[in-house]
């Protein structure tokens, strides 16, 4: 075993962003997210790494934050739930347009309005399908433990500068709070400005000594050609996603006659759904999107001609699903079940569930 | 070997803490672990309680309804998780503060007097070590070694001259376990 630490899901985010080198952090505290920035600001990254870590007077404040230091070329996040996130929209939105990179974490509570601080997955369609105005996508990421809030903070941020998009990490309340060991890497190098310069010099607002043009970072196009070629470019680079960046995991799925399909903590207690159930001899099993957007539409598809029916298990009132029908388009019976509020679904009601909605149904 | 356990009470008792360093422990003997935690906003007084796991085997769902052991620490607690331990289970409690005792004849009943044992070590801060002893005693699932090894890691090093007082409370907590 390397070196490794026993952490909660929102310190691990922390740390994850220190290590894989980011320059900069943006945040404002909100539960249940708060351990980032607290770990953040008692990790004290700049006497580590040079890191800034900077609580910003408001989420709409530190979104923008991020949108200067992206457009800079520098390696940004910020990180808050639900109320927060739909502050930051606007910067969300802007940072699509302009095709800044940078990772946004979602740690989800129960919504809308203020709602609850206990863990919920109802942001699912504002992070998947767009939330802010205009059309774009963000690269979601939906980490189903510590390690994975760990490990997709650094490539969340590889996934951004890859594509120059905002990435979202799309986790819940369950698996920012949580503890479980993380094995941490070694530490990552942030890059100097001559090394920016280099890498991104070519869109990255880092200073003009070679007389090469202006670099503009906006996202404002008022000639309509210009605006639907920008719309176009931005289009061709989410089917690039959509074709290289698929990720999901499947559980107890070759010789499954029933399909369970969920993401983050609801995928943890659905794979002990998958135990009880097959205890009782029904054939089920579970595929665990790991990235939202880019949805697995493929797989799904695939697996209708092999299964009799789907259940997309959601702490929400039905949002997955949505994309869960899309993917196998009528092929057989997909049904939802969530709970909500703040209430975390039992593995013997998600398997109630199947039994009612999909075996019985 | 799997061992799923709620260790419930109020804010303030130090029952999150007590998880982590179980938690820690079992890392400490090269065991899969869990810890999720379950509280309102208040800081403290209000109830309060963790879902720690220790496997052998990758851990599924952090969130379980049933467990092998409740280590119940107020009476809001033990209204609420009596009926969650599996049959053939563990339920420790510390009978301070509690009215209705556990009644349950499906499960192994055990008991310590935390709070007193903690007054007579002159520090209440050490209750919730003198707990997790009574509960290794109860449940020797892991060794007193990786417990220490487990405080050392996650105390930071200014506090480690804390530990022989530590020690001192979990075998306080071992000595003074009663079973029902």
């Amino acid at each position: 075993m390397g070196e490794f630490k026993l952490m909660k899901g929102n310190e691990a985010f922390a740390e994850g962003l220190i290590r894989s080198g980011a320059d900069g952090y943006f945040g404002y505290p909100i539960t249940p997210q708060s351990e980032v920035i607290e770990y953040l600001m008692a990790e004290e990254p700049h006497k580590r790494t040079g890191m800034v870590v900077l609580q910003a007077e408001s989420e709409v404040a530190a979104i923008n934050m991020v949108y200067g230091g992206a457009a800079t070329g520098k390696r940004v996040a910020t990180s808050s739930s639900s109320p927060g996130i739909s502050l930051k929209l606007e910067g969300i939105s802007y940072m699509a347009g302009a095709e800044l990179p940078g990772v946004i974490l979602n740690v989800v509570r129960g919504g809308p309005g203020l709602g609850t601080i206990q863990p919920s997955q109802a942001d699912y369609n504002q992070a998947v399908k767009g939330g802010g105005h205009g059309d774009y996508n963000l690269l979601v990421l939906a980490p189903a433990s510590v390690q994975e809030m760990y490990d997709f903070a650094g490539l969340g941020m590889e996934l951004a500068f890859k594509y120059r998009t905002p990435v979202m990490v799309l986790s819940d309340g369950v698996i920012g709070q949580m503890m479980e060991k993380v094995i941490l890497s070694e530490q990552v190098t942030r890059l100097t400005d001559e090394e920016i310069y280099a890498k991104y010099g070519d869109w990255a607002t880092v200073g003009r000594t070679n007389g090469r043009e202006r670099n503009i970072i906006t996202s404002l196009h008022l000639k309509s050609e210009k605006m639907e070629a920008h719309n176009h470019k931005l289009a061709a680079k989410y089917k690039e996603m959509a074709e290289e960046e698929i990720r999901f995991e499947e559980f107890e799925t070759e010789d499954a006659e029933y399909l369970l399909v969920a993401f983050g903590s609801s995928a943890r207690i659905s794979q002990n759904a998958v135990k009880i159930a097959r205890a009782k001899g029904i054939k089920v099993g579970l595929l665990r999107p790991i990235t939202l957007f880019p949805f697995p539409k493929a797989r799904l598809n695939e697996l209708a001609d092999q299964v009799k029916g789907m259940l997309s298990v959601e702490m929400n009132m039905g949002q997955m699903v949505d994309d869960v029908r899309l993917a196998v388009n009528g092929k057989i019976k997909v049904e939802h079940f969530g709970r909500v509020g703040g209430i975390i679904p039992t593995s013997d009601e998600i398997v109630e569930a199947l039994e009612q909605k999909i075996i019985g149904g | 070997m799997t061992e799923e356990i709620i260790i419930a009470g109020f804010g303030g008792q130090g029952v999150l803490s007590m998880g982590k360093i179980l938690a820690y422990s079992g890392i400490m003997q090269e065991q899969e672990v869990s810890w999720m935690p379950s509280y309102g906003p208040e800081m403290r007084g209000g109830t309060a309680n963790v879902t720690v796991i220790l496997s052998d085997e990758k851990i599924a769902s952090p969130v379980i309804n049933n467990f092998d052991t409740c280590v119940i620490l107020n009476q809001q607690s033990m209204d609420k998780f009596e009926s969650a331990v599996k049959p053939g289970g563990y339920l420790l409690y510390d009978p301070n503060g509690i009215t209705k005792h556990p009644t349950r004849t499906d499960i192994k009943i055990y008991s310590i007097e935390g709070a007193k044992a903690a007054a007579e070590m002159g520090n209440t801060k050490v209750f919730n070590m003198i707990i997790l002893g009574a509960y290794l005693k109860m449940r020797p699932i892991v060794k007193m070694e990786n417990v220490i090894a487990g405080l050392k890691k996650s105390l930071p090093e200014r506090y480690h001259k804390l530990i022989p007082l530590n020690q001192e409370a979990l075998e306080k907590g071992m000595d003074n376990l009663v079973e029902k």
